[in-house]
């Protein structure tokens, strides 16, 4: 059930929906690519209407990855990431080529895996088939369904990593569905909440922290590390000041909570913020990362 | 310094093979022997119709077999030992049908008395226990049936059995056999095709609207109860008068009795396993891999035949399996309403009290089924292990 929803995705970028089950975020990412057809208003992608064309030619531009991965168990991993280019006769050659490529870039060797069958492989590389699929066809737009609901903390940890690394590399548009508030803060430029079929607010995530539309909101970001969170929002390079320190070194892409730990953790007062050709960039003090753990 | 435990333990379904072996050698006759078709048989103990050497010999054969099956617990040797026993059993009952028949004689009648049967049925058990025991793979099933069936059949050909009282009846009716076997074939083959052309639609449309699922599974239910019997004289009425309204349906040989009740009562009997079947297989299918394809742009049609139907084709081919078995042995039944096939060697055999008339018909007719469920079973089991659906696909 969705009721009344009307919000932008930003082109090149991560937008994440959030909510509880039954909250109609599946519903919601499901009318983008017309597996759900609404009842009433539309859906404009590229300012186009998606009931323009038949509801599998559009699918057939727009990427879509689910929760289980929805692999074809008969199928090696080569032909299930040649699905749509399949569906869209590509030429043989190009097929193949594509194939190996993002084989490579989800590092599953293709002499290893490309003929191997789904099931011979490990969740977390069923997974990431299931990614380079989805991705195959070179979609503008990505559509992730709690891709990453049925892996265990440390390999959806780097699952994430990879997802963030490919949408920068390709500024693929992804729409990702998630009923987990760390992993939409962990990934999205834009979040939106959902409630019972309702976008209760649809954000930046610190603004979400700092400004949530309700109190829903506010107890679904969770209150009781809010502060912390924040922190985790702003890199080193962002918040560095001029200046040197002869405290630790911290990269430019560490968080300001990552800062935080390891200043207490070692007693220090001031850190040194280095780039990532190693060169100093910067410093931060204590007193500098708690002045931007509040609005 | 290695301790190795003899497996002394007598293996159990070696000692009771054996027991009734050794029993039915001593109790029953070898062979029975009957001077014309029609007066009773006289039982023939083995060393009355073999000469001593051969008889000793052949006891030999089977005391090592009998040995084999009690102590010996690897695969291979079990298997061996009962096909040679098998072999010199056949070899045994032919030189003794060859040595009671007087030259030139085409009237007296050699049939294999009880020892033979119970003999053949142990190392027949005995096989198909060490078979199991191997596990061998689908092609070496198939090999092994195809290498039994061709040297059967070799052994047919160049007239080893000729003087056994079946293959004398084999002679007497050698053309009818032929045309008999290929129309038991069509009968039970033509009725899965039409079962399988109606049925499998049927299967996807009740996977594809639920609500139509319990009413025709539940008549197809019914249908599966009614005795053949019953079914064939049930449709007599109805096919009768079509035949007699409708010309064209006469023309094309549609009659009360005949094939044609036969096939349709066939086809009828054959729709339950494969529509249910295919909603099973179809119910099996992931829901995941379904909607995968679907939000990748793959049409229903797409999706049915891609993704759906081929994983659901090892469970589809068992319920093709299960129908192709039961016409096969339903067919014989056929043969009482006009329709033909081996079954009329068995009816006949039965009304003129000539029981190898009778196996002339149910020998091919088991050796038929038999072939069909090995060669269907190794099929479904070389599908299944490269789809191996199951829960491997979770993380």
């Amino acid at each position: 059930m969705v009721d009344d929803v009307s919000f932008d995705v930003e082109r090149n970028s991560i937008t994440v929906i959030v909510g509880t089950s039954g909250s109609g975020k599946s519903t919601l990412l499901r009318m983008i690519n017309r597996l759900v057809e609404p009842t009433s208003g539309r859906v404009l992608l590229d300012g186009a209407d998606t009931r323009s064309e038949p509801a599998h030619l559009l699918r057939r531009r727009i990427g879509y990855a689910i929760q289980g991965n929805g692999l074809f168990p008969h199928r090696t991993v080569a032909e299930n990431v040649a699905t749509v280019p399949r569906l869209l006769g590509w030429p043989e050659e190009r097929i193949r080529a594509r194939v190996t490529e993002l084989l490579e870039i989800f590092q599953l060797d293709p002499a290893l895996y490309a003929s191997a069958l789904p099931h011979q492989l490990s969740g977390g590389q069923q997974q990431r088939v299931g990614v380079a699929r989805a991705l195959a066809a070179e979609p503008a737009v990505l559509l992730m369904d709690e891709p990453f609901g049925a892996l265990d903390p440390i390999i959806r940890d780097k699952a994430q990593e990879d997802l963030l690394d490919i949408q920068r590399r390709f500024g693929t548009t992804v729409v990702f569905v998630t009923h987990d508030m760390d992993e939409a803060f962990r990934l999205g430029h834009r979040i939106a909440v959902m409630s019972q079929g309702r976008l209760l607010q649809y954000d930046r995530p610190a603004t979400l922290l700092t400004h949530p539309a309700d109190a829903f909101v506010a107890r679904m970001t969770g209150l009781s590390d809010r502060a912390l969170k924040l922190l985790a929002l702003t890199t080193a390079g962002e918040a560095a000041l001029p200046g040197s320190s002869d405290g630790p070194r911290v990269a430019s892409s560490a968080s300001l909570r990552e800062v935080l730990s390891e200043l207490l953790w070692r007693r220090a007062d001031s850190a040194l913020v280095s780039g990532e050709d190693g060169a100093p960039c910067g410093r931060l003090t204590v007193a500098a990362i708690l002045a931007r753990a509040h609005p | 310094m290695a301790i190795t435990a003899p497996r002394q333990r007598v293996d159990r379904l070696g000692l009771l093979l054996t027991a009734a072996g050794a029993a039915a050698l001593i109790g029953l006759p070898f062979v029975v022997f009957k001077s014309n078709r029609i007066v009773p048989g006289e039982p023939r103990a083995l060393h009355e119709v073999l000469p001593l050497w051969a008889a000793l010999g052949f006891q030999a054969v089977l005391l090592g077999d009998a040995a084999v099956a009690l102590g010996v617990a690897d695969g291979r040797r079990r298997l061996a030992a009962a096909l040679a026993g098998i072999v010199v059993l056949a070899l045994a009952v032919a030189a003794a049908a060859n040595g009671l028949t007087p030259p030139g004689n085409k009237v007296v009648r050699i049939a294999p008395g009880g020892a033979s049967w119970v003999l053949l049925v142990s190392l027949g058990l005995m096989a198909t226990d060490a078979i199991t025991r191997l596990r061998p793979g689908p092609l070496a099933r198939v090999l092994l049936l195809a290498l039994t069936l061709v040297i059967a059949g070799a052994a047919l050909a160049i007239g080893t059995f000729d003087n056994l009282s079946v293959m004398r009846e084999y002679a007497v009716n050698a053309g009818r056999f032929r045309a008999e076997l290929l129309r038991h074939l069509w009968l039970a083959g033509g009725s899965l095709i039409a079962a399988l052309i109606v049925g499998l639609p049927l299967g996807i449309l009740c996977h594809r609207v639920p609500r139509l699922r319990p009413p025709l599974l539940g008549t197809l239910n019914v249908v599966q109860t009614i005795p053949a019997i019953a079914l064939f004289g049930i449709l007599m009425a109805p096919l009768g008068a079509l035949a007699a309204r409708v010309p064209a349906a006469a023309a094309l040989g549609i009659r009360g009795i005949g094939a044609a009740p036969a096939v349709v009562a066939l086809f009828l009997y054959s729709l339950l396993p494969i529509v249910a079947d295919t909603v099973v297989g179809l119910r099996r299918v992931s829901h995941e891999a379904v909607e995968a394809a679907l939000g990748m742009g793959m049409t229903d049609n797409q999706v049915l035949s891609r993704i759906e139907l081929p994983l659901a084709l090892p469970v589809i081919l068992t319920g093709i399996r299960v129908v192709l078995v039961q016409n096969i042995g339903m067919v014989t039944i056929a043969a009482l309403i006009g329709g033909g096939g081996l079954g009329t060697f068995v009816f006949q055999g039965i009304g003129q009290n000539a029981i190898d008339l009778v196996l002339l018909g149910a020998i091919p007719i088991v050796v038929l089924a038999f072939s069909a469920s090995v060669l269907l079973d190794a099929l479904i089991e070389a599908l299944d292990r490269t789809t191996s659906v199951s829960a491997g696909a979770r993380a």
